[in-house]
């Protein structure tokens, strides 16, 4: 079967939109200033913000999967008025501005907050300023990207095969641990993908809500944003790792999903 | 294993979307009914009210159980009912193997019965093969396989023959028929296919708009069509007019001679067979003679099928030998006759 042609100026449009992509990835790299950037890349802060970018990303990703699809599954059986205000209230970390997500979170788990100050009083638990806080910042922007992908797969999912499932007498918990979940596979994969990407990129939130303390909330991005004013060369290292890394996974997740069936 | 005998009596009133369905159903043990009907009818509305994937007015009681009672509130879960639901396509769970996919319903020993399951069907080579390496025949069989494992007390069907290639269709109906043959629950199979209705069904229910507009043994409802589904089903035409002696005047006021009419509201059915045409009015015995249009021709098989509009619109079944004697072509006028004994009548 042979597809249409795609139109002149679509093809333009695509090649300027890619470009626009590609110029400062080209520019990160061919403008570093290797020779220095060199002894930045093998700095032991360096590999301390990677791990911690690392550890962050990926342990907020994993909180999302936990709560988030759960959270999927009961918005794409809503209707109605209850369902766009769950809508709205998952969604809205993605049109918050991150800085307010960190005030918001602040206000609701720091040493006065809603949360926070009954936890300090009862256990001394206090949670602003603390690897957590840069977990909770991430998983707070980053879970709505999970939620949506998940619940477009619900929406689109024959549900006969959940019906056929509760026909041979299989229970709720049973259908939706067997069936349900493997059938989204896909939605969950991309979603946490796309999940795990926001997190490891997350600024805002976690700099106001979690503070900019090496080894402890400073992330690379964090890490970036301190080198800049005071050695570009090391943020120019980090952002070569931080680009690197990002990479690579994401071309290695795409072969392995390609190539499972 | 021991079957117990099991019935089903089910009033069923479903309101959704300006859609009503209203059928009550009465199928004995062992017992395999047909429900057949248009697309839109309520076929898969019923089915789904059966199994207890929708909630239902009304009651349905199986096997001197109540699943459904919204009198009394009551409405037992798919899961709980027992009952084997068999889709149009297999539904098999495309990420388990057949094996797992026979064994999902099972309690226990799950996999020697579901093996057995398979062994029996001549389908162990496939066992530890994925839903998606399987033809459609064998994938469908499988997910037969699959409901009756779990021996459920009713069998609902939908539309299972339908989604398969012609070529192969005949084979899984046979084996289907087999499988059906030791099983002793209840069946109803959904279909709009009159030849899987008529080889696996003892009974026909005709489903129309929501509600049954006939039931009986599928001899009888071709025999007697009460509706233009059916009729067209069992190929034959079907009028309805107003009896008067041996007349019956139809409603397009055009008279019919019949052996015996009847009186009232009536239902005439002509076979295409006995429609005769001709190029000039035909002398003698035929009492019903009127000039008609040929609209279109279609040959099927060994016949021709010729849909002639005029003063009675029929479908007339004629050789392809005839079409050439009388030049019959689209747009050709003929004179058509019916003789009289070749009418029959019956009370609408």
């Amino acid at each position: 079967m042979s597809q249409a042609r795609i139109p002149a100026p679509v093809l333009a449009l695509a090649a300027a939109g890619l470009l626009f992509f590609l110029l400062p990835l080209a520019g990160l790299i061919v403008r570093a200033p290797w020779g220095q950037v060199g002894p930045a890349l093998v700095a032991p802060e360096t590999a301390t913000a990677l791990g911690l970018s690392l550890f962050c990303s990926v342990t907020a990703t994993a909180v999302a999967l936990v709560l988030g699809i759960p959270l999927a599954v009961v918005l794409s059986r809503t209707q109605g008025t209850l369902r766009s205000v769950l809508r709205a209230l998952t969604t809205l970390p993605m049109v918050l501005p991150p800085v307010v997500g960190g005030v918001a979170l602040f206000l609701a788990f720091g040493r006065r907050g809603l949360v926070g100050e009954p936890l300090h009083q009862a256990f001394g638990i206090q949670i602003p300023f603390t690897t957590a806080a840069a977990v909770i910042a991430e998983t707070f922007v980053a879970m709505p990207f999970l939620v949506i992908a998940v619940e477009g797969g619900l929406r689109s999912m024959d549900h006969r095969y959940e019906e056929a499932a509760r026909a041979l007498g299989a229970g709720s918990w049973r259908v939706f641990a067997r069936v349900t979940l493997p059938l989204l596979r896909p939605a969950i994969f991309s979603g946490a993908v796309l999940c795990w990407a926001r997190a490891l990129g997350e600024f805002g939130a976690t700099i106001t809500f979690a503070g900019n303390l090496p080894g402890r909330t400073q992330t690379i991005p964090l890490a970036v944003y301190v080198a800049l004013e005071t050695r570009p060369e090391g943020a120019i290292a980090l952002s070569l790792i931080l680009l690197a890394v990002s990479l690579a996974i994401l071309i290695g997740m795409r072969d392995r999903w390609l190539g499972s069936p | 294993m021991a079957w117990l005998a099991v019935s089903l009596h089910a009033t069923i009133r479903v309101q959704r979307n300006g859609f009503a369905l209203d059928v009550d159903l009465e199928v004995g043990a062992g017992e395999t009914v047909a429900v057949l009907g248009p697309n839109g009818s309520g076929k898969t509305t019923l089915l789904r009210a059966l199994a207890g994937l929708i909630r239902i007015e009304g009651r349905v009681e199986l096997d001197g159980e109540v699943l459904d009672d919204s009198a009394a509130g009551r409405h037992v879960l798919t899961e709980d009912r027992r009952v084997g639901l068999v889709f149009q396509d297999h539904v098999l769970f495309p990420h388990m193997t057949v094996l797992d996919n026979v064994a999902f319903g099972l309690r226990r020993d799950r996999i020697r019965i579901a093996s057995e399951w398979l062994a029996r069907a001549g389908l162990s080579d496939k066992a530890g093969a994925m839903p998606r390496e399987l033809s459609g025949g064998q994938a469908q069989r499988v997910a037969l396989l699959r409901t009756l494992a779990t021996e459920p007390r009713l069998l609902l069907l939908d539309e299972p023959l339908s989604a398969l290639d012609v070529t192969i269709r005949a084979e899984v109906r046979r084996e289907l028929a087999r499988q059906l043959s030791g099983f002793q629950g209840v069946r109803i199979l959904v279909t709009h296919d009159p030849l899987e209705a008529i080889a696996l069904a003892d009974m026909l229910v005709v489903l129309e708009q929501g509600k049954i507009v006939q039931t009986g043994s599928p001899a009888e409802v071709t025999a007697r069509p009460r509706s233009r589904f059916v009729a067209d089903l069992a190929g034959v035409n079907l009028l309805r007019g107003r009896g008067r002696g041996r007349q019956v005047e139809l409603d397009s006021g055009a008279m019919l001679t019949a052996a015996e009419a009847g009186e009232g509201d009536v239902f005439a059915v002509i076979h295409p067979r006995a429609v005769a045409l001709y190029l000039a009015r035909p002398e003698g015995t035929p009492r019903n003679v009127w000039r008609g249009r040929a609209e279109d021709l279609d040959l099927q098989g060994e016949r021709v099928r010729v849909r002639l509009s005029g003063t009675v619109p029929l479908v007339a079944e004629v050789t392809p030998s005839a079409v050439r004697e009388l030049q019959l072509d689209a747009g050709a006028e003929v004179w058509v006759a019916v003789k009289a004994t070749e009418i029959s009548v019956y009370r609408a």
